[in-house]
């Protein structure tokens, strides 16, 4: 493929960047105020097309003119639904809400978009600078971040095309067309940037090597088949910019040499598939998709496939089987996928991170990428930080920050002053560190180092209410029903591993089962073919390493230290705390087993109870009466009045 | 009856799909659009359409998760168990669906009202725990949320009813 030297290119593409722009003036120069509502899964799940339908209402009721802009997410899901609100003729800056529900939006409209009052009280904060309202800035979950590949998510529309060309969208492909695709390849390479779907391996050495591959047909595919439970990073971005993603696709395949591409994405992800496909057809409307893209002899055509729910086929080779219509299971390798991929032709398959990051990369230089990270790790990383921390969500930050920055800086810490027990990187195929790890800093090799890694960016962050036990047996709960079965050591030895692992959370554990949890792992490493064999002991591993007194409380003293194995655990009621009379937590119980002592305190009838902790919730916190022991037998000894009859 | 129908619009539809094999997992996801679940039957259009073997149909239908072979209730009911929901104790709220349903994960109840099912991450992990009744998220569940929730969906039942009675009568 030789670059397309010509004029035409430029020509195409600025008639469709001007249309942008006028759009975009048009947009802003409109002299009503500008309501933006972040509408991705995680906004509608907190009831954005609620609060949407609210500001529709209270603008017709109240004869305000205003623009509803619908935007992506930003990442901020603790502060969801957002809005940001632009009212120029009110003096005021942007700005941007959180938590606005119906009611919040339709007082909104009332007081701030009619008689211009912001009320402070609701104020997140404001998107610039200014002298009346504290920027976001300059609060550390904003200002610590680095955003590259998010950069305009929760800015713009993730639905019109135009709004990502304004922005400086499809210029970098305007670019790379007019370049050799060699030296793009050879750009990325210089970039030192390195798969974001897990592995690490580097990007430009894969463009490279499907490259040099000699056959004709080629594919580029997407990897959207984000299985980790508690991460969700790829759908975010397919949500708020689609177009990012699609744009380093199609520079992806012009530099390796193939014309035809797929997003692989979750038939979990309803909204990203949808958005995805629209976000095609308008590019193909445009012709920077299709064949002669933009007027140059470059062919591009790109499909979607949905994913139909198995973790493993975020395996490549699994994957690819998933589209050839098969039972998603992995293959040796080599060959590698840049040889024989799907359907035994070359296939460059790389994550939504890594491909969304090609268009600033090359817009910016390698250098400049290289800059951001560290050394080996260069760029910036993204995670979904869930769990026991304030501001959950999603973070970008540059490689090499520590772990104790970003849990705790960036977000917040723990809530609840409890204290920080650990942190599970990596998903099931992670590890748990703990806090003397939390200096450790975040990039591909020490993460690796420490036991962990990088995954594909899901984190969780563990207070001290939490079992490690219980979380590795969560996990092989997990790997064990998704593993394919090809590899016996995976198929039956999850198996067994979880067999274990059930036994000590119910304090049925015998000594010994610590090293035959030990053997077992460094046997089912052994003994898989695919990632999800290698590394799904991990989690044992690493707790079993850094929180093994935990598990010899489970086997000794049958005890849950943390207090959450269900089968460890007991509630009663402490006699001289609980109010007579009161009945919160009987009405509460969802299995009616607490009942009325004859002195008329309460009692938990432990035969009935499911522990499920609603007594908790309902005691009034004046009387703070109910009490959580393991073992169980640690609970006094309640009389239980006859029942009436 | 109605069900008679859907597959014949699902053989119509069919004609849509290339007669290769890597039509069988997209055409699989259309048929459980169409019928919302894959029966007997209509794997057996499928099967006689590609020339596949049942059995290998099977065979692949059962290894993703997506596909399900018992129709699902009216208001199908989905508990996350993902990292965040489970820290956060998703099981309990599974296991009081499951007491208030008197059905298991996996099942659907008799009269095919509600159906539950676990999944592995809805992706609203700072709303843990969650679940998902019919499209609806509701976020931060709680044991006595269940009750809360199945009672609404009865209430609003009987009112619909009550409101057709109406209608009924006043004609």
């Amino acid at each position: 493929m030789k670059p397309a030297n010509n004029k035409k290119l430029d020509q195409a593409f600025s008639a469709i960047r001007q249309e942008a722009l006028k759009r975009r003036r048009v947009f802003q120069e409109a002299p009503v105020p500008k309501i933006h509502i972040g509408m991705a899964t995680c906004g509608i799940a907190s009831g954005a097309l609620e609060t949407k339908k609210a500001f529709e209402e209270a603008l017709a009721e109240r004869n305000v003119d205003a623009r509803i802009h619908t935007v992506g997410c930003g990442g901020h899901c603790y502060a969801e639904p957002v809005v940001i609100i632009d009212h120029p003729d009110s003096g005021f800056p942007p700005i941007f809400y959180h938590q606005v529900n119906a009611g919040k939006a339709k007082m909104l409209v009332k007081l701030f978009l009619e008689e211009g009052d912001p009320r402070f009280e609701h104020v997140y904060g404001a998107t610039q600078a200014n002298d009346l309202i504290p920027s976001l800035m300059e609060f550390s979950r904003f200002n610590m971040e680095k955003r590259i590949v998010m950069e305009k998510c929760g800015y713009i529309d993730p639905e019109d095309i135009y709004d990502y060309i304004a922005e400086g969208g499809y210029s970098v492909l305007v670019k790379a067309l007019q370049t050799n695709p060699d030296d793009i390849v050879q750009e990325i390479q210089n970039s030192g940037l390195r798969g974001r779907g897990g592995a690490g391996f580097s990007t430009g050495r894969k463009w490279a090597l499907a490259r040099q591959a000699a056959e004709k047909d080629k594919f580029v595919i997407c990897n959207a088949d984000e299985g980790d439970p508690g991460a969700y990073m790829d759908r975010t971005i397919l949500e708020s910019n689609p177009h990012q993603v699609i744009e380093g696709m199609i520079i992806c395949a012009y530099a390796v040499g193939a014309h035809q591409a797929i997003v692989y994405v979750r038939a979990e992800y309803p909204l990203a598939v949808k958005l995805v496909a629209k976000a095609i057809r308008q590019a193909e409307e445009l012709g920077l998709l299709g064949s002669a893209i933009l007027g140059s002899t470059f062919d591009l055509d790109i499909d979607v496939f949905q994913g139909s729910g198995a973790f493993v086929c975020g395996e490549e080779t699994a994957l690819f089987r998933s589209i050839e219509g098969y039972r998603g299971m992995p293959r040796h390798r080599p060959p590698f996928p840049v040889e024989k991929g799907l359907w035994d032709r070359p296939t460059v398959i790389n994550n939504v991170k890594t491909l969304a990051s090609i268009p600033p990369i090359l817009n910016n230089g390698a250098d400049w990428y290289r800059n951001i990270g560290t050394e080996n790790s260069s760029g910036t990383a993204i995670f979904s930080i869930v769990g026991n921390v304030v501001h959950p969500g999603l973070v970008e930050i540059p490689m090499g920050v520590s772990l104790r920055t970003l849990i705790f800086d960036i977000c917040g810490g723990i809530p609840n002053n409890k204290k920080f027990k650990a942190v599970q990187i990596g998903g099931p195929s992670g590890g748990c560190l703990n806090e003397d790890f939390l200096d450790t800093p975040i990039d591909f090799d020490s993460l690796t180092e420490a036991g962990a890694m990088m995954g594909s960016g899901g984190m969780v962050v563990m207070d001290e209410d939490t079992c490690m036990v219980d979380v590795a047996r969560y996990f092989l709960d997990f790997t064990q029903k998704e593993s394919c079965g090809k590899c016996t050591f995976c198929r039956i030895g999850t198996h067994h591993l979880l067999k274990i692992l059930n036994r000590l959370t119910k304090g049925e554990g015998r000594e010994g089962d610590l090293e035959l949890l030990e053997v077992l792992s460094a046997d089912i490493k052994n003994g898989s073919l695919c990632g999800l064999g290698k590394t799904a002991p991990n989690p044992v591993l690493t707790s079993l390493l850094y929180f093994r007194d935990e598990y010899e409380a489970h086997i000794s003293a049958k005890r849950c230290p943390a207090l959450m194995c269900r089968a460890l655990t007991a509630f009663y009621f402490d006699p001289d705390l609980c109010a007579r009379g009161c009945d919160a937590c009987a009405t509460r119980c969802p299995v009616d087993a607490v009942f009325t002592t004859s002195n008329r305190k309460k009692g938990v009838d432990q035969e009935l109870c499911v522990k499920c902790g609603e007594c908790v919730v309902a005691c009034p916190p004046e009387y703070d009466a109910v009490r959580k022991v393991s073992p169980p037998d640690l609970v006094p000894i309640v009389e239980k009045p006859p029942e009436k009859t | 009856m109605e069900e008679r129908a859907i597959l014949e619009r699902i053989a119509r539809k069919l004609a849509d799909f290339e007669k290769q094999r890597q039509s069988l997992i997209p055409i699989l996801q259309m048929v459980q659009k169409e019928l919302s679940y894959l029966s007997a039957e209509a794997i057996k259009i499928v099967a006689d359409h590609l020339k596949i073997p049942q059995s290998e149909i099977y065979g692949v239908a059962t290894f993703y998760n997506q596909f399900r072979f018992q129709p699902p209730g009216k208001h199908p009911v989905k508990v996350c168990l993902g990292t965040a929901c489970h820290v956060r104790a998703g099981d309990i709220i599974l296991e009081n669906f499951e007491r208030k349903l008197g059905i298991c994960d996996g099942e659907t109840s008799d009269d095919r009202e509600f159906s539950l099912e676990r999944v592995a991450c809805v992706g609203c992990c700072a709303l843990a725990p969650v679940a998902v009744i019919g499209e609806t998220v509701h976020g931060h569940m709680a044991p006595s949320k269940v009750e809360g929730l199945l009672l609404r969906i009865e209430i609003e039942k009987e009112m619909q009813a009550r409101e057709k009675q109406k209608n009924e009568a006043g004609q």
